[in-house]
């Protein structure tokens, strides 16, 4: 059992087209840190300077993490991390 | 030499009448904020079938974003649904039809067609299908990139909100 981390088309490119990654961890920040190990560059998307990037949705279980704590946001084998980058512009 | 992505370049998008006129409605409901939205359709296949309004959470004449819960809500309904974005479309209410900046930069849809609508001349709303698509710089290159767009290039400067 892991953490499915399910990866958006334009990040596609990190997990070698894979639709979905899995890691362990007991946050989310642990999580993204396991994945990036096997897919070096897919945190970077995501994480920017410790923090979500702003222009990326991360939901666990269906809850988004920014009102879960954010990269601390408890994660637990069997949950489902959903990567969605935000639509919006000017 | 034939390059791979010549066949989406002879491709056409077809977005259906109804579909065209609701983006426009829409884009009039909301003046002056900006509306945003979605039709998406079967998965691969490039096809437009249904028209979802989205809210857009910044509420502004100058952005929009869709609301992350309702997002999230419509990425289910798709992936239990095989289904995926094939346009994403916003509207613009004091400028042209024309790609900003930050449209360019934030346009994270490689699959997706993009849609300005104008409300800009009251009562003479226009559309046209824009060619701007996710940077291929950073990751996932487009096959949409190459798509015409009956905007001049030069024209670039002048969108930037």
């Amino acid at each position: 059992m892991s953490v499915e981390v399910r990866i958006p088309t334009i990040l596609r490119t990190f997990t070698g087209g894979e639709k979905a990654v899995h890691g362990d961890g007991a946050t989310l920040q642990e999580v993204l840190d396991d994945i990036d190990t096997r897919n070096p560059g897919l945190k970077e998307r995501i994480v920017e300077s410790e923090t979500l990037r702003r222009f990326v949705n991360v939901y666990v279980n269906d809850e988004d993490v920014r009102f879960s704590g954010g990269l601390k946001a408890p994660t637990a084998d069997g949950d489902v991390v959903v990567v969605l980058p935000a639509v919006a512009g000017g | 030499m034939t390059r791979a992505i010549a066949p989406s370049v002879t491709a056409v998008l077809k977005i259906a009448r109804e579909h065209v006129d609701a983006m426009i409605a829409h884009a009039r409901d909301d003046h002056p904020d900006e509306a945003c939205g979605v039709i998406v359709g079967p998965e691969g296949s490039d096809v437009p079938t249904r028209l979802v309004r989205m809210i857009n959470a910044e509420r502004s004449p100058t952005f929009f974003r869709f609301d992350p819960q309702e997002q999230f809500a419509l990425y289910k309904e798709m992936s239990a649904a095989g289904e995926e974005i094939v346009v994403v479309y916003h509207s613009h209410t004091a400028t042209e039809a024309y790609p900003s900046r930050t449209d360019i930069s934030l346009a994270s849809e490689p699959q997706a067609h993009y849609v300005i609508v104008s409300t800009a001349e009251s009562g003479a709303s226009q559309w046209v299908r824009s060619a701007y698509a996710p940077s291929a710089s950073s990751m996932v290159r487009s096959r949409r990139k190459r798509s015409t767009s009956r905007n001049r290039p030069s024209e670039a400067n002048r969108w930037q909100e």
